[in-house]
């Protein structure tokens, strides 16, 4: 019984941990945009208001897998464990 | 005479500034009358105040969903205010306030748009401003509705049907014959693609706002420790008392409440704008139209002939 929460929680745990390797994904790509926005702004300084408006539009979509990401381990462990320890205590019929 | 009028505009105005603030001020005594005492960390989505029984199933009033209307209220009353008393030629800071949003949100769109859509720019505006309005609720210590996903995804179901609405400009049916453009095979995968447009963007803003406030409740969590553990020694209550408490996360909140919450406001007006504007075939629309005008016209000279 306690064994079986104890399994629970830990994969919980761990599924949040292993979900936000989806930030290195981001990371990389959100770095690149902006070392490319720099060259540009470096090449035309005069262009800097549309370059930057545009590298955050383009920061935010990419972004977004890494948001998932997130949510999903905030998911994991803020609401799963109380769910799934649940289902476990009516399973077994308590 | 002129001392009178001046008299009503000033009452006008107060009342017009006690109706951006009281919204607030309610909602802020509200949470103190209903937050159940707790200390550490408690990370919990919004609280439900009543449940509204339903036939179907029952209607919950959440904390989101009280100040959502807390914002939608005070905005209503600082355009009130921003607008009251506008003259043809501006000689107050307010109207020139005003005037500048108006303008900057008139270009946005027609920079991104296109003149066909100019019509939409009230439309962004308004998403704009209630999308910020409702992060930076938190700054005051309510529960920001956009952290709610709830929320979030009933404006993105909004644009998600204006979207649809644009891409059937041309008829259903060629909606539909858009649906498999490519190959046929590929189907599926188009509809996947269009339910996916709103899911992205809701869980964009509300991901990242609901990662802000984790954040700082986990860093404020952490210091509370810190702080005990490091001042536990001295004796009485300022050894109890979070001194590394004050200030850090207040910094903390300059990045995660009001960074964050511009930028995802001008993102989601952004991503709105991007998508109704690409959904929209305009060419095959004119082409669409100018061919029914001349059907139309053929008719009517048939009809013509026959009468005549």
């Amino acid at each position: 019984m306690e064994l079986a929460i104890g399994i629970i929680l830990g994969c919980c745990a761990l599924g949040a941990g292993i979900a936000m390797i989806a930030g290195i994904g981001p990371g990389i790509g959100e770095g690149n945009a902006v070392s490319k926005a720099c060259e540009a702004i470096g090449r035309q300084p005069e262009s800097k208001g549309a370059v930057t408006s545009t590298m955050i539009m383009g920061c935010a979509i990419a972004e977004t897998t890494g948001i998932y990401a997130l949510v999903i381990a905030i998911l994991l462990i803020f609401v799963a464990p109380n769910i799934f320890v649940n289902v476990l205590l009516r399973a077994i019929g308590k | 005479m002129k001392r009178e009028k001046d008299f009503k505009f000033i009452l006008v105005d107060i009342l017009l500034i006690i109706g951006i603030i009281l919204p607030i001020v309610c909602g802020m005594v509200l949470d103190v009358l209903t937050s159940p005492a707790v200390d550490g960390v408690n990370i919990t989505g919004a609280r439900i105040y009543f449940t509204i029984n339903m036939p179907i199933q029952d209607f919950p009033i959440t904390e989101a969903q009280i100040n959502s209307a807390i914002v939608v209220i005070s905005l209503l009353f600082l355009c009130l205010f921003l607008t009251h008393g506008i003259k043809e030629k501006p000689d107050s800071i307010r109207q020139h306030i005003a005037e500048y949003i108006v303008e900057k949100t008139d270009s946005l769109v027609h920079d991104n748009m296109g003149r066909y859509f100019m019509s939409f720019a009230p439309f962004i505006a308004a998403i704009m401003g209630i999308s910020l309005l409702s992060s930076l609720l938190s700054l005051v210590g309510l529960f920001p509705p956009t952290s709610d996903i709830n929320i979030i995804a009933g404006w993105s179901i909004l644009v998600f049907f204006i979207i649809t609405h644009y891409k059937m400009k041309c008829g259903p049916l060629y909606y539909l014959k858009g649906l498999t453009e490519p190959i046929v095979l590929l189907t599926p995968l188009n509809i996947l693609g269009e339910v996916s447009t709103p899911i992205s963007m809701a869980f964009r803003h509300y991901g990242n706002v609901l990662s802000g406030s984790v954040i700082s409740v986990l860093i404020t969590a952490a210091l509370q420790g810190l702080s005990q553990k490091l001042l536990g020694w001295i004796p009485g209550t300022l050894g109890q008392f979070p001194l590394l408490q004050i200030g850090l996360p207040a910094v903390l909140s300059i990045y995660f409440d009001v960074f964050s919450s511009c930028l995802q406001a001008f993102i989601f007006a952004m991503l709105t704008m991007l998508n109704i504007s690409t959904a929209f075939p305009q060419e095959d629309y004119l082409a669409r139209q100018r061919r029914k005008a001349e059907k139309r016209r053929i008719r009517n000279a048939g009809k013509m002939i026959s009468t005549n």
